[in-house]
């Protein structure tokens, strides 16, 4: 699989700025700064713990941030309540770590869900071609009428994308894609994110600690390591740094496992 | 030693005191926001539905069964202090009265809130734990309109109705029990039966009982939607709304009942 390159600095769809959040007293991101350009994909890399979910979450303004700045499409997320909020979340897509799916609903469900509640304006056989579109790309069309409970590891991570994708977004946040899943089924969603990138002409952060998900999917990969970011570059300029941890991390994932 | 010891004892007091009064206020906030939420546009008619379904005609065959023994236990059991004083005559009437004051409206929300809380309780419970309220928050839909709203108005709706329907099939336990032993026919029974019910005893057990039901709902609800992380958070969710559902319903009853009587009759 080709390395993918980065990507010129453009237009800046999110700018976390002296961003601030703990948990009980605990901090667990410490004056965090970090830049996301339009059209790139940003890893966040760091161990389990590192507050990388916690980063994601306050972004999408799923948690509140105790200070420092978050600004999504120049639109700060501190100020946005109601209508404004919804309006700019149907911009976000977000792919869970657990995918999150619906376990009452059938995929079709899962997909229609939002569609029909937020774009009201749709015909029903309009909302049938978007989900049907979604699912061919993530290539789980003969699963639309299955539950969730019927769907193997990878499967659920590609519908928990599909859902993500039917709103149409302008950014995509990955909560671990890859985790927990057999490594040609994590090649499989690594290819998908690049997919996802190219067709849907989304800018996105994909959050994890695997290695080859950060090489195969980042134009740009950011390390995050005791509340801040650490390191930021290329896969090559991150990982020729001599911070232990980061080689650590490297020779974990390159070196112990072969 | 004895200083440090009412010291520690103190701080308990106060730690248990103050979690109990924030926990107070959060409910409050939680059933305000249940309210408004209600009135509210867009309305999820089809989940209130689904719902209205879940919790009425699942709830059916227990209520049916419990309801229908109720009746003839109690009738079996009043019967030898009433042959005592030779009144076994005012069997109907003693019946009716217990079940359509009292017994109906309450059994069946305790069943309501075993089955229906516990099920409310664990599963907004591992909705929360497996994100998909996060899931829906995400996608600009009002989680809290779609699932919390829907299951209240739910619990509200249906215990009133299956509150009839539990009366019903008690009086019918209690007729056949009546009909065999004393050969009363059932034009007799229902004649002597409602004699003693006015307009406001069903009038006021059918407005308690949507209390009830909106008690159960709410806790439920709470208890799930606020569930903690993993799988413990889950079984307590289950568990502590079908506890505080009963304690609630049992405290409204005590307060329902003084009020009736107090200023009603």
């Amino acid at each position: 699989m080709e390395i993918p390159q980065i990507i010129p600095a453009a237009i800046e769809v999110i700018t976390v700025s002296g961003l601030q959040k703990a948990f009980d007293g605990v901090p667990v991101l410490n004056n965090l700064e970090l830049k996301l350009h339009k059209g790139e994909n940003l890893v966040v890399l760091g161990r389990s713990g590192s507050g990388k979910s916690v980063l994601i979450k306050t972004i999408a303004g799923l948690l509140p941030q105790d200070k420092g700045l978050v600004m999504v499409m120049g639109k700060d997320m501190k100020n946005l309540r109601g209508k404004d909020l919804e309006q700019l979340r149907l911009r976000i897509g977000f792919s869970f770590q657990s995918s999150a799916l619906y376990d009452s609903m059938t995929v079709r469900e899962n997909l229609e869900f939002a569609l029909v509640r937020n774009k009201k304006k749709l015909t029903r056989k309009e909302i049938d071609e978007a989900v049907i579109k979604v699912l061919t790309d993530v290539q789980l069309l003969e699963s639309i009428e299955k539950m969730p409970s019927e769907l193997s590891g990878g499967q659920t991570k590609r519908v928990g994308v599909a859902r993500a994708l039917v709103l149409q977004p302008d950014i995509m946040l990955y909560d671990e894609p890859t985790s927990g899943l057999d490594p040609l089924t994590a090649m499989e969603i690594n290819k998908l994110i690049l997919k996802v990138q190219k067709e849907y002409n989304t800018s996105s952060i994909i959050i994890t600690h695997d290695l080859t998900c950060a090489r195969d999917t980042g134009n740009r990969i950011a390390v995050l390591s005791g509340g801040i970011i650490i390191k930021q570059g290329t896969f090559l300029e991150v990982f020729s740094s001599d911070d232990a941890m980061i080689k650590g991390f490297y020779n974990y994932n390159f070196i112990n496992k072969q | 030693m004895d200083k440090k010891l009412t010291k520690n004892t103190a701080g308990t007091i106060q730690t248990l005191a103050n979690d109990f009064f924030t926990g107070v206020y959060k409910v409050y906030n939680f059933t305000l926001l249940a309210v408004k939420e209600a009135f509210l546009p867009p309305y999820e008619w089809r989940e209130i539905v689904r719902q209205c379904y879940e919790v009425g005609c699942k709830t059916l065959p227990l209520i049916s069964l419990t309801g229908f023994i109720t009746g003839i236990v109690f009738t079996k059991q009043s019967r030898p202090s009433l042959s005592e004083f030779g009144a076994t005559s005012w069997l109907p009437s003693l019946v009716s009265i217990a079940v359509i004051r009292a017994l109906a409206p309450l059994v069946t929300s305790l069943i309501m809130a075993g089955k229906v809380g516990s099920s409310i309780g664990a599963e907004l419970g591992s909705m929360r734990v497996s994100e998909q309220i996060d899931a829906m928050e995400i996608t600009a839909t009002n989680p809290f309109k779609f699932l919390v709203v829907s299951r209240v108005l739910a619990c509200a709706l249906m215990l009133p109705l299956l509150v009839l329907y539990s009366g019903a099939v008690s009086l019918l336990g209690s007729y056949i029990n009546i009909h065999s032993n004393e050969l009363i026919s059932y034009r007799a029974f229902l004649e002597d039966a409602f004699s003693k019910i006015s307009f406001l005893d069903l009038f006021s057990s059918f407005i308690k009982s949507a209390f009830y039901g909106f008690t159960i709902g709410i806790t439920s609800c709470y208890k799930g939607y606020n569930s903690a992380k993993g799988t413990v958070g889950v079984g307590s969710a289950a568990n502590q709304a079908v506890v505080y559902s009963m304690v609630a319903v049992f405290l409204e009853e005590t307060v329902v009942v003084q009020f009736i009587n107090s200023f009603l009759r």
